[in-house]
C-alpha cells in the first residue's frame, strides 16, 4: 500500500455504550478528526447541532436550511413527512448537513452512539470536505455567507408580507417556485453571494432595474434612425435559459420589491443546483469516508467491536442496491453507486488488474489519495461516471440498459455488462445524471418588444419526450409574472416548430398594474 | 475543536408558521372537513383532533417536467436474464421493471392529501363557526386548571418569594453556631485578662499584651461572620395542584317530532357540544343523559337521539317530567352538578306550555345549576317561548335564545360563561 494509512498503534479504546453524551461525542469526534487529518481531508470548521425528531421534520420542510422564508408549501411538506414518519412509513435521515462555513451538521437525538459516530464521519468530514473541494460548490456557492443571505431573504420577504399583504407575496412565491428548475444558470458562473454587498446594492439595484425596464419598454417616440435599427433587434439576443433571471430583469409590470423576491428565490435555487448535480459523487464520497474512517479506527483498536458491528449494519443498509425485479426497486441507489465507484477507484489504484490498466492507464497503480483528490475536485455526476465507471463495477452491479420507445410495442435491452456494452452503458448512465437531458430544455426565445409584449418560450424536444401534465399551470404562473401573453413553442427533433400552448394574462393583474 | 450545540430545547414549532400558512390557503376545505366531522362525531368526542383530506390536485406545485412518452433509455441494476438485443413486453400496470415508480407517483397524485388536525386546531375552527369570544375560546381549549397552594419553604426561588422571617431566623442560627467556639474562647480569655489585671500586672506585661491581642483577634473573627448569607435564604414554596375533581350530569332534551329536520338537529347538536365543552372545563367526570320526546318522552342513547326519526305531535312536559324524575332518582344526593339543555323548534301542544313552565320552575330549576333553552326557527315565537319568557325574567339560572344558525348559539351560554369566568 502506498497510501498514508496510519499504522495500528495501541491507543486508548473509546467507551462503547449505546447511549451518547456530549462528552462521548466529543471524544469520538477527536479520534475521527485525527484519522480524517491523517488521510488529508480538508474541511471547513464543524458545528454539530443535536436536534429532536420533530426538529428534523422542521428541517426537512425548509429543505434543510436553518432559516428560510415562510410559505404554505413548506407547511405541506412538513405535514406530509410528519404523517409518514408518525405512521412509520418513513425513517428520518440520520443527519442533515449544510454547506456553510462553519459546516453545520444536524444529529438526531434518537441516534445511538455508533450512529452519531457514523454521522460525524459522514457529514462533518465526508460531505464537508466535498463542499470545500468540489469545483461546482466552489464556483456556485459561497459557504461563508449563505446563512446571512437566508436571514436577509426571510426578513425581506416578511417585510414584503407586512407591506403588501400575505396573499400577494404568496402568489408571487407560488409563481417563482413553479420556475425553480428554469431559474438557474447552467453554464454561466454567477457572482458570489455576499450579504453586505446584497444589502448595499439592493436599493441601487431596485432603482436601476426599474430604470432599465422603463428604458426597454419606453413608449415615447424616438429618433427615426435608432427606431429602424431597433426594429430588427431580437430580444433576448440569445435564447435565455434562465427564465427567472429574464423575468427579474425585464418583466415589464413587476414592482421593484417583486423583482427582489424573484431574485431571492432564484439565488436560493441556484445555491442548491450543485447539490442536484453531484448526488452520486457527494453521497458516495461521504459514504466512502465514513466507512474508511470507522474501519481505520477499528483497525487501530480505538473502537469496540459492538460499535463497529452496529456501524456495519447501518452502512450495509445504506449501500444496498436492490435488483430491478425487486418490488421495492427505486432506481439506482446513489449511495450504492457512489460508494462502489469510489471504492473501485481505490482498488484500481492499489490492486489494478490487466483490464484496469487497459481501461484506466492513468489511474491504475497511482497514488489513490491524489487520484481521489483530483476526481473529487473536478467532476460532477455525469462526467464522474463517464470518466471512472469501470467494467468490473458494471459487472458487479449487473447493469443493463432498457430502451423504451413509444413507437415500439416492446421494450428492448440495448446494452448489458459485456464487452460490447460497457461503453454504451456508461454513456447512458452518465446521461441519466445529466440534468440537461433529465429536465426539459426550455428557454426564452423571443420577447415581442414592439408588438403585444408577449413572451415566447421554446421547448427543444429531446428524444421526442413531451412535456408533462401541469404545463398549463406553469404557463399561468409565468404569465402572472410577465403580465402579458406567454406562448410555448415546441421545436421537434425533426426541426419543425409548433405552437403548443398559449396563456393570456389574468385581467385583474393588468388592471392593478394600470393604477 | 468541534462546536456542539444542543438545539433540542429550542423552539419546537419552527414549522408552525408554515403549517398556519397551509391552513390559511386551504381554509375552505378544512372548514368543511371540520363541519363534517362534527356531524359525524359523538358529543363526547368533540374534544380531539381530526383527519382532514384535501384533493391532491388542489395542492399540486406545478413544474416543467417530462411526460413518460417518447424515447427513454434507462439503466437498471441486477440483470439476471437479459442479453443485448432481447425484446421484452412492456410491463403492465407499471409494476416491476422500475417503471413502477413513475406510475405509482402519478397514481398517488390522484389520492387525497390527508393530514391530522390537532385538538387545538380542530377546536379553533369549531369555535370560529360558533363565533365565540376569544376569552371563552382559550378557556374552553385549556386542558386542566390548576390551583396554586402553599407548600412550605425551599432554599431556592425568585427574590419576590423570599420569606424574611425564615431567612433571618436561619441567619441567626448560623451566626450562633459558627460563632460559639470563638465566643467560648473569648469568654475564657476575658476571664483570664480580668484575673491578670486583678493581680496588678504591669500594662506592658508580655502576657497581658498577648492576651489583649488574642481578644481583639477573636472579636474580629466573631465580627467577620456574615450577618446574612445566601445559605440562609428561604423562599415561600408554592405548588400547582389540579383543581378538586367534581362531577356533573348534563341533560340533553330534544324535540324529535316530525317538524325537527336534519338541519335543525345538527344545530342542536352543536348547542349540546358547546355545553359539554364548557362542563368538561369545570368538571372531571360528566355523565350525559339524552331525553327525546314527541308526545311521549324516552331516555335513549346518543345514536338514537340524533338519528332516529319520529313523527306526530309534541308534548314538551313529558320530557321535563322524565328529566325531573331522573334527577330525583339518580342525581339528587348532592354529589352532582346538574345542567340541562333543551332544543326544540317551539311547537308544543297549546295547553301543555303553561304546565311546562310550572314544571321547570318548581321541579327542575331548584335542582340544576343552569338550564338553557334554544328554539330553532325563523318565524314568530310559539306558545312555549312565551311561557318560558316569563321564567327568564325572574331566574338567572335560566337562559333562552331563538336561533337560526350556529353562530347564534353562544349568547345562550353568555351568562353561564360570564359567571364561571369571572
Amino acid at each position: 500500500m502506498n497510501a498514508p494509512v496510519p499504522l495500528p498503534s495501541p491507543r486508548t479504546r473509546l467507551p462503547a455504550s449505546s447511549e451518547w453524551t456530549i462528552e462521548l461525542i466529543e471524544q469520538y469526534h477527536t479520534e475521527i478528526r485525527r484519522v480524517a487529518a491523517e488521510y488529508g481531508l480538508d474541511t471547513y470548521p464543524n458545528q454539530v447541532e443535536i436536534i429532536t425528531a420533530e426538529q428534523m421534520l422542521d428541517a426537512y420542510a425548509s429543505i434543510g436550511m436553518p432559516v428560510y422564508y415562510h410559505h404554505w408549501s413548506f407547511g405541506k411538506h412538513f405535514i406530509s413527512s410528519e404523517k409518514r414518519y408518525r405512521r412509520g412509513y418513513m425513517g428520518l435521515a440520520y443527519e442533515i448537513v449544510i454547506n456553510s462555513n462553519p459546516c453545520i451538521a444536524y444529529l438526531m437525538e434518537e441516534n445511538t452512539l455508533a450512529m452519531q459516530a457514523l454521522v460525524i464521519a459522514h457529514a462533518c468530514y465526508g460531505h464537508n470536505s466535498f463542499f470545500k473541494g468540489n469545483h461546482l460548490f466552489r464556483a456556485w456557492t459561497n459557504a461563508d455567507s449563505i446563512i446571512d443571505y437566508l436571514v436577509f431573504a426571510r426578513n425581506y420577504i416578511a417585510e414584503c408580507e407586512e407591506r403588501h399583504g400575505i396573499d400577494r407575496v404568496e402568489e408571487l412565491l407560488d409563481s417563482c417556485h413553479a420556475l425553480l428548475n428554469v431559474g438557474v444558470d447552467r453554464y454561466k458562473r454567477p457572482p458570489k453571494l455576499s450579504l453586505a454587498k446584497e444589502m448595499q446594492r439592493q436599493k441601487e439595484r431596485e432603482d436601476y432595474l426599474q430604470a432599465q425596464v422603463n428604458e426597454l419598454w419606453r413608449t415615447l417616440p424616438e429618433r427615426a434612425v435608432t427606431q429602424s435599427a431597433k426594429a430588427n433587434v431580437r430580444f433576448p439576443a440569445e435564447p435565455q435559459e434562465n427564465i427567472l433571471y429574464l423575468i427579474e430583469k425585464h418583466a415589464p409590470l413587476l414592482e421593484p420589491w417583486e423583482r427582489e423576491v424573484v431574485r431571492i428565490v432564484r439565488k436560493v435555487g441556484q445555491y442548491f443546483y450543485p447539490q442536484r448535480q453531484t448526488q452520486v459523487m457527494n453521497e458516495g464520497w461521504a459514504t466512502f469516508w465514513h466507512y474508511t474512517i470507522m474501519n481505520t479506527l477499528y483497525d487501530q483498536d480505538c473502537i469496540a467491536e459492538s460499535i463497529i458491528m452496529e456501524f456495519l449494519q447501518s452502512h450495509t443498509n445504506v449501500v444496498m442496491q436492490l435488483p430491478y425485479n425487486s418490488p421495492y426497486y427505486g432506481g439506482i441507489n446513489p449511495y450504492a453507486l457512489g460508494f462502489s465507484m469510489w471504492s473501485d477507484i481505490r482498488r484500481m489504484c492499489e490492486n489494478p488488474t490487466e483490464e484496469d490498466r487497459k481501461w484506466f492507464p492513468d489511474i491504475a497503480g497511482s497514488n489513490w489519495r491524489d487520484t481521489f483528490d483530483f476526481a473529487m475536485r473536478n467532476f460532477k455526476d455525469e462526467s464522474f461516471i463517464l470518466q471512472y465507471l469501470s467494467p468490473k463495477l458494471m459487472r458487479d452491479l449487473r447493469l443493463f440498459a432498457v430502451l423504451d420507445d413509444d413507437r415500439n410495442a416492446k421494450l428492448k435491452i440495448s446494452a448489458i455488462h459485456d464487452d460490447a456494452g460497457y461503453r454504451e452503458l456508461r454513456q447512458m448512465l452518465s446521461d441519466q445524471y445529466n440534468l440537461g437531458s433529465r429536465e426539459p430544455n426550455i428557454s426564452v426565445w423571443n420577447v415581442d418588444l414592439r408588438g403585444d409584449r408577449s413572451l415566447t418560450l421554446r421547448h427543444n424536444q429531446y428524444q421526442r419526450r413531451p412535456l408533462g401534465g401541469s404545463i398549463d399551470e406553469v404557463l399561468k404562473h409565468i404569465s402572472r409574472l410577465w403580465g402579458f401573453t406567454v406562448r410555448l413553442e415546441v421545436a421537434r427533433d425533426d426541426g419543425s416548430i409548433v405552437l403548443a400552448h398559449e396563456c393570456k394574462p389574468d385581467k385583474r393583474r393588468l388592471a392593478r398594474a394600470d393604477i | 475543536m468541534i462546536r456542539i450545540v444542543d438545539r433540542r430545547f429550542d423552539s419546537k414549532k419552527k414549522s408552525a408558521v408554515n403549517r398556519q400558512r397551509f391552513f390559511r390557503r386551504f381554509k375552505a376545505q378544512i372548514r368543511k372537513a371540520v363541519a363534517d366531522a362534527v356531524t359525524g362525531r359523538s358529543i363526547r368526542d368533540i374534544d380531539s383532533g381530526e383527519k382532514v383530506s384535501i384533493p391532491a390536485k388542489d395542492l399540486n406545485e406545478p413544474q416543467f417536467e417530462h411526460d413518460r412518452k417518447g424515447r427513454w433509455e434507462t439503466v437498471y441494476a441486477g440483470n439476471d436474464q437479459f442479453n443485448a438485443g432481447d425484446e421484452v413486453p412492456r410491463p403492465m400496470g407499471g409494476e416491476g421493471q422500475g417503471r413502477g415508480k413513475g406510475a405509482s407517483d402519478s397514481g398517488e397524485m390522484q389520492d387525497d392529501f390527508v393530514f391530522q388536525l390537532s385538538r387545538e386546531e380542530f377546536l379553533n375552527i369549531f369555535f370560529d363557526e360558533l363565533e365565540l369570544p376569544n376569552l371563552v375560546k382559550t378557556q374552553l381549549a385549556r386542558i386542566t386548571e390548576h390551583k396554586t397552594v402553599r407548600a412550605g419553604h425551599t432554599p431556592t426561588g425568585v427574590p419576590a418569594n423570599i420569606n424574611i422571617v425564615r431567612s433571618l431566623r436561619g441567619a441567626l442560627g448560623r451566626r450562633l453556631a459558627l460563632g460559639s467556639p470563638y465566643r467560648e474562647q473569648l469568654r475564657r480569655a476575658e476571664d483570664e485578662l480580668e484575673q491578670l489585671e486583678a493581680e496588678g500586672r504591669a500594662d506592658d506585661d508580655p502576657e497581658l499584651v498577648a492576651l489583649r491581642e488574642r481578644i481583639s483577634v477573636l472579636r474580629e473573627k466573631i465580627g467577620a461572620i456574615p450577618f446574612i448569607d445566601s445559605f440562609d435564604l428561604r423562599y415561600n414554596n408554592r405548588v400547582k395542584l389540579p383543581m378538586p375533581s367534581t362531577q356533573a350530569v348534563m341533560f340533553c332534551v330534544m324535540d324529535v317530532s316530525g317538524s325537527m329536520d336534519e338541519e335543525k338537529k345538527q344545530i342542536a347538536k352543536r348547542f349540546f357540544m358547546l355545553l359539554y365543552l364548557f362542563l368538561k372545563r369545570s368538571y372531571d367526570h360528566i355523565e350525559i343523559v339524552f331525553i327525546r320526546h314527541h308526545t311521549a318522552a324516552a331516555e335513549v342513547d346518543e345514536e338514537d337521539f340524533f338519528h332516529s326519526r319520529e313523527s306526530g305531535g309534541t308534548v314538551v312536559s313529558s320530557a321535563l317530567n322524565l328529566m325531573s324524575d331522573i334527577v330525583k332518582e339518580r342525581y339528587a344526593n348532592g354529589a352532582w352538578n346538574v345542567y340541562g339543555a333543551q332544543a326544540s323548534d317551539g311547537d308544543n301542544w297549546e295547553n301543555d306550555s303553561p304546565k311546562c313552565r310550572q314544571l321547570l320552575e318548581e321541579d327542575i330549576l331548584p335542582y340544576v345549576q343552569y338550564f338553557a333553552y334554544v328554539e330553532i326557527r325563523g318565524g314568530e315565537p310559539q306558545n312555549l317561548w312565551r311561557e318560558y319568557s316569563k321564567i327568564a325574567v325572574a331566574q338567572t339560572r335560566f337562559s333562552m335564545q331563538q336561533i337560526e344558525s350556529v353562530s347564534d348559539i353562544y349568547p345562550v351560554f353568555r351568562e353561564l360563561f360570564k359567571k364561571k369566568l369571572a
